[in-house]
C-alpha cells in the first residue's frame, strides 16, 4: 500500500510523518499536538491496512519538526507511533515515542471526587505501568486505565 | 521533614516513621512542653470531624501554641465560592503551619503545592489520613513492643475504609500478615491485595468473625455503615454479624489489642470496654501525642 509508486497521503519535501497511529486515535493525537491550531500545510490518511494495529492513521507535516518531550505526549494515545523526519523528500531521521513518567494536563482523572474535576487545577499524573499505560494520579492517587481514559 | 507538608502516608520513609514514632513517645512521657509558643497553627476544616480537629487542637494547647480556624465550610468564605487556593493563600499569611479537611479527594496535595508554610493533611475524602495512621503505627508499637511480623485482623467495611487501606500499605513495609473479615459487598479492593501479592504478603478473607481473630495480634475494627448498601435488605442480613463481643476474646493471645478509629457505633459491644484487651480509647489519646511530633517535627522544633 505505501510504495511510492501508491502512496496513501502524498509525500512531503520537509517535515514529520507520524505514522502507526491507531486510527480511532487520530483526532486525539491531532489535537494533543496542537495540530488543529497551526498554520502549516498538514495532509493525513485514517482507516489504512495495517498488520498489528488492524487499522491504522498517518499524518504528515509540513515544515514541522517536534521536540522529544513534545513528542511523547502522544505516548498514551499511540504508544507505537513511529516518526519519520523527512528533509528534500528523505527520510533523515527516525524516532520512536516513549511512554513519559509523569503525564500533565492532556487526561482527565477518572475519580469524580478528584480536585481535579472540581477547581482550575492541571491534572497530573505518574505513569504506574507503561505497557498497558495505566496512570497515577498525583493528587487523589486514584488509578486511570486506558479503558477510562478521557482526554481534556 | 522540617518545612515539608505530610499529605500522603507513603510520603514518610520508613526511618521518618520511626523518628516520629520515637519523638510521639518522648511527648507521651512529657506531655506539656512548650515548644509551640509564639507559633499558629490553623485548623481548617472543610467538613466536621470533631474528633479529628480537637485532638489537633489539644495536641497544639498543650505544646502552647495557639490555634485559629473553623470546623465546617459554611462559616467560612467557601460558602461565598472561595477557591481552596485562595482560603489556603489567605490562612497561609496569618499561621505558620495548615492542618485541613477536605472532602475532595487530592485536596491537601494541591494545597501543600500552593502553600507557602507547610500544610498536614487531616483527610482528604476517602484518599488519606496519615496522621490516623501515624496513630494507629504508634498503638501498634506500644502494645505489641515491636511492628515487625505482626498478625493484623482487618474487620468491617474494607471497601471504602481509608484508614484501614492506608494502615495496610504501611504495615506493609514490616512484613505483617492479614485477614480481611468483611460482608461481601465490603470486601477489600483488588489493587489492594494485588499489592500484598507482589510484596509476597500473606493475606486471608473470611466472613465470619469470631472464628478468624484466635491468632490475631491487632483485630482492626472499623464501622459498617448503611449508606454503604445499595439494597437495605443485604445491609439487615449482615448488620449483626460484625459485631465484637468481650466473649468472642476469651482464648485470644494476650497480647492481643482491640483498635478502632472511632467514632463507634455498634460494632464493639460496650461490654468490650471493659476487657483489658480494648485499646481504642487509648488509641484516641495517642493521636494527640503522635500529632505533637509531626508538628513539632514539621515546624523544626525537635
Amino acid at each position: 500500500m505505501n510504495d511510492k509508486k501508491h502512496l496513501s497521503v502524498s509525500a512531503i519535501q520537509n517535515g514529520t510523518v507520524i505514522d502507526h497511529i491507531p486510527a480511532q486515535n487520530l483526532f486525539k493525537v491531532i489535537s494533543i499536538l496542537g495540530l488543529d491550531k497551526i498554520p502549516n500545510l498538514i495532509t493525513f490518511g485514517t482507516n489504512l491496512e495495517s498488520g498489528h494495529l488492524g487499522k491504522k492513521a498517518i499524518v504528515k507535516i509540513a515544515d514541522k519538526y517536534f521536540e522529544r518531550d513534545e513528542i511523547n505526549r502522544i505516548a498514551i494515545v499511540a504508544p507505537h507511533a513511529k516518526l519519520n523526519i523527512i528533509k528534500d523528500y528523505v527520510v533523515v531521521e527516525k524516532m520512536l515515542v516513549e511512554v513519559p513518567d509523569d503525564i500533565v494536563g492532556i487526561v482527565k482523572c477518572v475519580n469524580p471526587k478528584c480536585i481535579t474535576n472540581f477547581e482550575n487545577v492541571t491534572p497530573k499524573f505518574h505513569v504506574a505501568d507503561k505497557k498497558n499505560v495505566s496512570l497515577k494520579c498525583h493528587y487523589c492517587e486514584k488509578i486511570t486505565d486506558q479503558e477510562h481514559m478521557e482526554y481534556r | 521533614m522540617k518545612n515539608r507538608s505530610l499529605v500522603s502516608i507513603n510520603d514518610l520513609s520508613r526511618e521518618e516513621i520511626f523518628r516520629i514514632l520515637d519523638m510521639a513517645e518522648e511527648f507521651e512521657k512529657n506531655p506539656s512542653q512548650r515548644i509551640l509558643e509564639g507559633k499558629i497553627v490553623a485548623t481548617l476544616f472543610f467538613e466536621p470531624s470533631t474528633r479529628t480537629r480537637l485532638s489537633f487542637e489539644s495536641a497544639v494547647n498543650r505544646l502552647g501554641g495557639r490555634v485559629i480556624g473553623f470546623s465546617e465550610a459554611s462559616s467560612s468564605s467557601v460558602a461565598k465560592g472561595e477557591s481552596l487556593k485562595d482560603t489556603i493563600l489567605t490562612v497561609a499569611n496569618y499561621s505558620d503551619l495548615i492542618v485541613m479537611r477536605h472532602p475532595v479527594e487530592g485536596s491537601a496535595r494541591y494545597a501543600s503545592e500552593v502553600s507557602p508554610v507547610p500544610i498536614i493533611n487531616a483527610g482528604d475524602g476517602a484518599n488519606q489520613h496519615p496522621t490516623q495512621t501515624m496513630l494507629d503505627l504508634y498503638s501498634i508499637r506500644k502494645t505489641q513492643g515491636t511492628l515487625n511480623n505482626l498478625k493484623i485482623v482487618m474487620v468491617g467495611d474494607l471497601k471504602y475504609g481509608r484508614t484501614v487501606h492506608s494502615l495496610l500499605m504501611a504495615m506493609s513495609q514490616f512484613n505483617a500478615s492479614f485477614v480481611f473479615i468483611a460482608p461481601k459487598e465490603l470486601q477489600m479492593p483488588q489493587e489492594y491485595k494485588l499489592f500484598l501479592k507482589e510484596m509476597g504478603l500473606k493475606y486471608e478473607e473470611h466472613t465470619d468473625l469470631a472464628e478468624n481473630i484466635k491468632d490475631a495480634d491487632i483485630v482492626y475494627m472499623t464501622r459498617v455503615q448503611k449508606e454503604r448498601f445499595s439494597d437495605p435488605m443485604d445491609y439487615e442480613k449482615v448488620k449483626n454479624a460484625y459485631i465484637l463481643r468481650s466473649c468472642m476474646l476469651e482464648g485470644t493471645k494476650a497480647n492481643m489489642r482491640v483498635l478502632h478509629p472511632l467514632p463507634r457505633v455498634n460494632e464493639i459491644n460496650v461490654d468490650v470496654d471493659d476487657n483489658a484487651k480494648a485499646y481504642y480509647f487509648t488509641q484516641a489519646l495517642n493521636g494527640v501525642y503522635a500529632r505533637m511530633a509531626i508538628m513539632a517535627s514539621i515546624l523544626g522544633l525537635k
